[in-house]
């Protein structure tokens, strides 16, 4: 009986000792990009969009999975093993890629960060430069564990979307009834929301980032039965809240008039009738995310950087020990709070860059994930079993093209 | 123009000419042997038809960079896979590889080779291997532009090079590492906390392969100096018992205990197991403790004398001791019932006669702890009379082992 209490406690011991990368990565996901997207859907659609949120939570599964184990039984980030298995070229060109997209995306989370605290009325020449400061400190002079507690407590902030949801009253019925029917509108507008809502849940930056966190944690293969387990509760939590982003949305704006929103702050703004907290949680959320992001988002391209071109990494190092390290996460930093700050800067038109790069990005680290999680020597028997793999090349196939898709239409002009 | 040495993504790609100076084709590879010699490239890969052929170095009169590479004698045998190759393109470029004197991971961007000339026929030896910036700009810009642009080019970047005896390839695979003549010995050379963070920067397998190969003292002194218990665990847990008890036996009885208290109880019985019985019972009676008591922090390998002892006495009994000495800086007192009476400072017995009663050179006030006590209070106690070294009794005020100022360091470093 001893021994199996002291089984059991283990194996708690385990889960909580691997929680962290599969969270934080999918909470993440919900950056201010993502609430943007889904508060649109929400506001212009109701609860009609609301049937994606399912297949979206298991595409989000399958490529989340792959990292983590990938982590788990190499002990390698993802870009070291791109590296080791695809040469120098290949790697320098992905990275090329990885850290233009991800500058675009730390842009539009100090834009995030500007907008959610001009609720506030706080002016983003104040709240940006401070918000960029204290994201280089905190990284820069914390270290990983302490660090990676203040990622949890953040992720458990996102509560204030499920709050501010339910201050609304939706039309609960409705939102029960359209999550599991799908509809589809032959709506340019609808079909073009539908590709975004999907296009915003996989990006390049998170399979590296995940992959290395899981790396940095220590799992291992032993253990990975808990972390997958991680990944899966995060991806469906991440889509939790989603929903509640969309359900308020759709009972604050869209069941009065529905319309266009131009940003997050917008919709924000239209919780106001529905009592001060619902604006206040709407709001604090937002920028919770943006600034969560935001600390992320530099970090994990330096570090994948800098593993992938094998320059000295990490954060424990001194400035003289890894210098393109922390070259690349100052800039990126830098650059992306700077242009916020810029007047008649074409933010939006960055926005819009940012998510062709990541169209033109992600097919090829999807790609390479499936390749590199197929070899024996690598993952021995830890590959993909046989309907797992047609599970991935379906959804990689589907995800390419809907990012394709969303390239394309980013590139001629919103419809 | 001719040169001393030759870049190995120079080398890829060379045109091989025969007798008549006609081309045959091109190096694909080249590889050391390294039981035969361990630093001359021994077989270079070159393409032939539909096969890759193998030339062995005294097949060729001369190599160079513009010139390419003439043979003497054209009997080539087609390849096939040779276990005891260590092929340069496929294992060591792009791999990580341990720079011993720099004391850290790195990745080989390419490697710098030696022509030597002995009058009939040229050979590559490998010189150094390249890590750094100008070693990235060299492979991108290969086949893009004439090699001896990219020499101009990449003359303005400092170089950052390892010579290639100090740098020591990893190879998890046991068989693998014998064929090819890997060993760890350069690694026991270095000091251990250094080599922890070499070990920490690792994937599992080659971790696991580091410990499984050098001295169980060297394995013991570096796994103590891992900073993060759970991995520390990890690596044991991933060693076969013997090996793990071997390093165990090594470890100092407080820090084994720390360590096996971390494996689960199946594991850490069967290291338990393999260990010889005396240190066995030690890290046993530590095991029983809880991790954050006096008795979880305390160390058994303690001096402890009769109190009627004369500083003769001691210096024998120090000499019966040798391998305590390093850390030591106080002698314990006790009576018939093992009970502690008193602590004496090491560093008295030097201006003491040799026939003086240590009980004369003992401290005024006997500070101690008993083996419950919280780690709290240890660390103000430590602070508060600024101890080096803390008596730890039970409960009938027999001594039981000895705090010293490293273990509380270690306490307040993991906070």
């Amino acid at each position: 009986m001893r021994k199996l209490l002291s089984r059991f406690r283990y194996h708690i011991l385990i889960f909580f000792a691997v929680i962290g990368p599969g969270f934080i990565t999918a909470v993440v996901d919900n950056d201010s990009g993502g609430i943007y997207t889904y508060s649109a859907a929400g506001a212009k659609y109701g609860y009609l969009p609301l049937w994606t949120l399912l297949p979206i939570t298991f595409v989000l599964i399958i490529a989340q999975e792959m990292c983590s184990r990938m982590g788990a039984v190499t002990g390698k980030g993802l870009s070291d093993l791109i590296r080791e298995e695809f040469g120098l070229r290949i790697t320098f060109i992905m990275m090329v890629l990885l850290v233009l997209v991800n500058l675009t995306n730390v842009m539009a989370e100090f834009a995030g960060v500007a907008s959610s605290l001009e609720l506030f009325h706080v002016s983003r020449y104040i709240s940006v430069p401070l918000a960029a400061i204290a994201v280089w400190f905190l990284v820069v002079k914390g270290n990983y564990r302490s660090v990676e507690k203040i990622f949890l407590f953040s992720c458990v902030l996102y509560v204030t979307y499920i709050i501010s949801g339910f201050l609304v009253k939706p039309d609960w019925k409705e939102a029960a009834l359209y999550s599991v029917k799908p509809v589809l509108l032959l709506d340019s507008g609808y079909i073009y929301m539908l590709i975004g809502m999907v296009g915003t849940t996989i990006a390049p930056w998170m399979q590296f980032y995940l992959q290395s966190a899981v790396v940095e944690k220590g799992v291992t293969a032993k253990e990975y039965a808990a972390s997958r387990i991680e990944v899966v509760v995060g991806c469906i939590m991440t889509n939790v809240i989603a929903f509640f982003i969309i359900v308020a949305c759709a009972g604050a704006i869209y069941s009065i008039r529905p319309r266009d929103i131009q940003d997050a702050g917008e919709a924000a703004l239209a919780l106001k009738p529905f009592g001060q907290y619902a604006f206040l949680l709407f709001s604090a959320g937002l920028f919770n995310a943006s600034i969560f992001a935001a600390c992320i988002l530099p970090l994990s391209t330096a570090y994948s950087v800098c593993e992938g071109l094998g320059f000295e990494a990490g954060v424990n190092k001194s400035l003289r020990e890894a210098p393109i390290f922390y070259f690349l996460y100052t800039a990126l930093i830098v650059l992306g709070a700077g242009v916020v700050l810029i007047p008649h800067f074409p933010l939006v038109r960055m926005i819009l860059l940012s998510q062709v790069l990541n169209g033109v990005l992600l097919p090829l680290v999807l790609i390479f994930m499936v390749f590199l999680i197929n070899k024996v020597d690598l993952m021995g028997e830890w590959v993909n079993s046989r309907w797992f793999n047609l599970a991935t090349w379906a959804t990689v196939i589907v995800m390419i093209g809907l990012t394709l898709a969303q390239v394309g239409i980013a590139v001629r002009g919103t419809p | 123009m001719t040169d001393d040495f030759l870049f190995f993504t120079e080398l890829l790609g060379m045109p091989v000419l025969d007798l008549k100076g006609r081309r045959i084709g091109r190096v694909k590879d080249a590889a050391l042997v390294p039981l035969v010699h361990s630093s001359r490239i021994d077989r270079f890969l070159v393409t032939g038809g539909l096969t890759w052929l193998t030339i062995r170095y005294d097949q060729i009169r001369s190599i160079s960079l513009d010139k390419g590479i003439s043979l003497s004698d054209e009997i080539l045998t087609p390849y096939h896979d040779d276990e005891y190759m260590l092929r340069i393109g496929r294992d060591l470029l792009d791999q990580q590889i341990i720079d011993v004197t720099g004391r850290k991971v790195v990745r080989v961007n390419d490697v710098t080779l030696e022509i030597q000339t002995d009058g009939a026929r040229d050979s590559l030896t490998v010189l150094e291997v390249d890590v750094g910036l100008r070693s990235v700009l060299r492979r991108l810009l290969q086949g893009a532009l004439p090699p001896r642009w990219i020499r101009s080019l990449q003359s303005r970047i400092p170089p950052n090079s390892i010579r290639w005896e100090f740098a020591n390839v990893i190879e998890p695979d046991p068989l693998r590492r014998l064929r090819l003549n890997i060993s760890y010995e350069k690694l026991e050379g270095m000091h251990p906390a250094d080599l922890a963070d070499i070990v920490e920067e690792l994937s599992p397998a080659e971790r696991e392969a580091i410990f499984e190969t050098i001295d169980s003292e060297v394995a013991a002194d570096t796994l103590s100096e891992v900073e993060d218990p759970k991995m520390q665990a990890r690596i044991l847990e991933a060693l076969e018992p013997e090996k793990a008890a071997d390093i165990v036996e090594e470890m100092a009885p407080d820090e084994a205990a720390d360590i096996l208290s971390e494996l689960e109880e199946e594991t850490s019985e069967e290291i338990l197991e393999e260990m010889d019985s005396e240190p066995k019972t030690e890290v046993r009676e530590l095991l029983e403790f809880e991790d954050d008591t006096a008795g979880g922090l305390m160390n058994t390998e303690y001096i402890s004398l009769h109190e009627n002892a004369s500083v003769n006495d001691a210096l024998a009994a120090l000499k019966g001791n040798e391998d305590l000495l390093d850390g030591l800086n106080t002698l314990f007192l006790i009576d018939e019932e093992e009970r502690l009476i008193a602590a004496v400072p090491l560093a008295r017995l030097f201006l003491a006669a040799g026939d003086a009663k240590l009980r004369s050179l003992a401290v005024d006030t006997l500070i101690q702890a008993s083996v419950d006590q919280g780690q709290d209070r240890i660390a103000l106690l430590f602070d508060k009379y600024n101890l080096l070294t803390l008596p730890v009794v039970d409960e009938d005020g027999k001594l039981a082992g000895a705090i010293t100022a490293d273990d509380i360091i270690s306490l307040l470093r993991q906070k």
